[in-house]
């Protein structure tokens, strides 16, 4: 049992953590596992990890290392053509998976664009993780097969979705829940606010994710909010919690119990995961324009993997064989994931048309109709694709 | 003259605005330190200071709605809109707010605000990255809406933009940004043709071709294409799309007798029906046959691997001019 080996008593929250800028009524981030590795008892969330056993925690770990792996041939692909544009989740792989994986199948969830690695642990096709970002497809994968909304663009847009879903829940008086991503720049937006404000209102089955990765773009967090972010839950009314983003076992517990109040009825509670997004905004950005090198370092040091790694060795639960299982599990993973990538097939020039309405309408039809006789004026359309410099 | 490329010639007005009023400020996401997602106001919050160039919260109605705060202080706010799908959360600030407020309170408050938006497809970018939302803007009273299509132009109309006491709404043709070209920059903007102006590009006396922003390079080129054919294009740069200078496209159209438009834009309730329409008022005996609409589709702006089916190139231009002179075409047999 994880929760017997604390070691030591007492507190957890780590006060140590980072840029703590931000002012307010100074929320304790909740920590289970220390960057060292230790792991900390903490009275409030332990029992929410109670089944949480030495197998479970190795396959958290298979999937930190997993998703960490999609990440970097992903980012691979983009430099080599294969993809027009990735956002990397580089360091925020403990909020992902700690989150995704305290869900049940029946839980819907609402992402950004960042959230690859939740995608992949719910079972996404590898290559719809891909399709959008290598511009084949404006959406990746069938929502309703995985329990999962496409990947959302427009900040924060999303929140609102997931709280009308909620609703939706709460009327059908279902006991599941519903989940949304967004980011710290993303609690600025009208949407996320107007968000709260319904799903407090009609205390709607509903858990706000916050990956507080502390950049928008280049704009740092303090930019966003003169309070901890977890505060502007609080604000709305909503319950709201801190925790270490970087430590799988704070946020999995965290979730469980947001989830929990959510199927009891106890209306929607905000989550702030501390995080920190260790490459650039996406492969378009540049952050050395912007930020600090030092800042990088000192989040390195509180690496989501490299604390699950060490707890798992203090365990002696990293033996070769084992590690040598993850390593194969993530070559397997991204073998599959570049293949396909690269099978992908290219949409057809007329795919354009395609469902824009559920059924058929005469302004479309006709500018169809004109668009082939033009391609056909080309012979072969193919040719004529090629001959515009298509990609 | 200076060689630069659109995107540092934008960046150039916007200095010599900053420099000449101090009540210009910009508003925007990422324009500091990053310089914006596209460079355009790289260096101006090293030179002018975080009060005057501004990172904003990540807050679409908020840039605007507190531009308009600013402008009635006095201010003249340019904000940035980082992408045209983006624009959207400030929408009900612009078109209820911006565009309104001179005409609500009877002319004493001034809405001297630029809102520069990068628009338009071509660059590869997933969706909301690569749309066209000016017949949006141009069908809010109250609103002006220009694109400039050369680094020259882009210097000039932004310092004219900004001192211009009505909104502007200022398209930025994105995947022009990197294109260069001769720029004067000691040009003085009240000597140089107003952004309200439209401009002959090319002399031609067979068909007139009506582009704006990204397409007028396109246009263009489709224009020397049909030289080497013998056929004579006169190129327009709309510039101004709110209010359209029409009297110079009636000039062309009352010679050239044939009216072609194209914009990236979905066709439907676009730039180019405004300008078919009022062109046909104006020049119903002139025409020698209907006026032709080069445009984008009527979807939601395509993934990338398909967007150069849905933007205007060289060879769809060429066809609709053929469809213009009764030359064969891709329609040809077809009625309506
Ligand atoms: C409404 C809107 N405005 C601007 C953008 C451009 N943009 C894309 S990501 C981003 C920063 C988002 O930061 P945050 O919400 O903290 O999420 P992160 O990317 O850090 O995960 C911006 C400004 C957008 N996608 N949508």
């Amino acid at each position: 049992m994880v929760t017997d080996d604390a070691g030591q008593g007492g507190t957890a929250a780590g006060r140590n953590n980072n840029t703590g800028h931000q002012g307010g009524a100074g929320h304790s981030m909740v920590q289970l596992i220390t960057p060292a590795g230790e792991r900390v008892s903490h009275p409030e969330y332990d029992p929410w990890l109670k089944d949480v056993s030495d197998e479970q925690l190795c396959s958290l770990y298979e999937d930190l290392v997993v998703i960490r792996r999609i990440d970097k041939e992903a980012t691979a692909l983009q430099r080599q053509g294969e993809l027009g544009l990735w956002p990397p989740l580089l360091g925020q792989e403990a909020s992902q998976v700690g989150s995704v994986r305290a869900l049940r199948e029946d839980d819907f969830i609402f992402p950004s664009y960042r959230e690859n690695g939740v995608a992949y642990c719910r079972g996404v096709d590898l290559a719809d993780i891909l399709r959008v970002w290598r511009g084949a497809a404006s959406g990746g994968w069938d929502p309703y097969t995985v329990n999962m909304a496409i990947p959302q663009i427009v900040i924060g847009a999303q929140t609102l979705h997931a709280t009308g879903y909620a609703m939706g829940i709460q009327n059908d008086g279902a006991d599941s829940a519903a989940i949304v991503y967004f980011g710290d720049g993303a609690t600025s937006e009208g949407d996320v606010n107007e968000a709260m404000v319904f799903a407090a209102s009609f205390q709607v089955p509903l858990v706000f994710f916050c990956q507080n990765n502390h950049w928008a773009i280049s704009e740092p967090v303090r930019v966003q909010s003169h309070t901890q972010l977890v505060d502007r839950g609080t604000g709305f009314g909503i319950p709201s919690m801190r925790v270490d983003g970087n430590d799988v076992l704070a946020v999995m517990a965290a979730t469980r119990v947001a989830l929990d109040r959510a199927r009891r009825g106890g209306g929607p509670t905000f989550i702030e995961a501390v995080t920190y997004r260790m490459g650039p905004h996406t492969t378009a950005d540049d952050p050395t324009r912007y930020r600090d090198a030092n800042e990088l370092e000192d989040w390195a040091a509180k690496d989501p993997i490299g604390r699950v790694h060490a707890l798992l060795d203090r365990k002696g639960l990293f033996t070769e064989e084992f590690e040598t299982g993850v390593r194969t599990k993530a070559d397997a993973v991204a073998r599959e994931l570049r293949a396909g990538c690269i099978g992908m097939p290219d949409p057809e020039p007329l795919d354009v048309f395609k469902h824009v309405y559920s059924t058929p309408n005469s302004w479309l039809d006709r500018q169809q109709d004109h668009y082939s006789r033009y391609l056909a004026t080309f012979g072969d359309p193919e040719a004529a694709t090629q001959e515009e410099g298509a990609r | 003259m200076t060689q630069m490329t659109f995107a540092r010639a934008i960046n150039s007005g916007l200095r010599r605005s900053l420099d000449n009023d101090p009540k210009v400020v910009l508003l925007g996401e990422d324009i500091g330190a990053l310089g914006g997602v596209f460079r355009v106001t790289d260096g101006l919050q090293k030179d002018f200071g975080k009060h005057r160039v501004v990172d904003t919260p990540l807050a679409e109605s908020g840039i605007v709605g507190t531009a308009v705060g600013l402008a009635y202080r006095g201010y003249r706010p340019v904000v940035e809109i980082q992408f045209d799908g983006f624009v959207y959360p400030a929408f009900d600030q612009i078109v209820s707010q911006v565009a309104k407020m001179h005409y609500r309170s009877r002319g004493t408050v001034k809405m001297p605000i630029t809102i520069r938006i990068p628009f338009g497809g071509g660059i590869g970018s997933p969706e909301h990255h690569s749309e066209s939302p000016e017949a949006y803007f141009a069908h809010t009273a109250g609103l002006r809406v220009v694109t400039p299509a050369s680094p020259q132009d882009a210097h000039t109309m932004i310092q004219q933009a900004i001192s211009c006491d009505d909104p502007v709404v200022f398209f930025e043709p994105k995947r022009r940004y990197h294109d260069k070209g001769e720029v004067d920059e000691s040009l003085d903007p009240n000597s140089a043709p107003p952004m309200g102006q439209a401009r002959v590009v090319t002399d031609g006396s067979d068909v007139t071709l009506v582009a704006y922003g990204p397409l007028v390079k396109t246009a263009r080129d489709a224009a020397t294409a049909a030289a080497d054919e013998g056929v004579s294009v006169e190129v327009i740069d709309l510039r101004s799309l709110a209010p359209v200078d029409f009297a110079t496209v009636e000039a062309s159209v009352r010679k050239t007798g044939r009216l072609v438009i194209t914009h990236e834009a979905g066709q439907s309730g676009g730039l180019g029906a405004e300008v078919a329409a009022s062109i046909t008022e104006r020049c119903f005996y002139h025409l020698e046959a209907a006026p032709v609409r080069v445009t984008g589709f009527d979807v939601p702006y395509p993934y990338s691997k398909v967007e150069m089916h849905h933007l205007p190139n060289l060879d769809r231009i060429l066809d609709g001019v053929d469809r213009a002179l009764g030359r064969p075409n891709s329609l040809s047999g077809l009625e309506g």
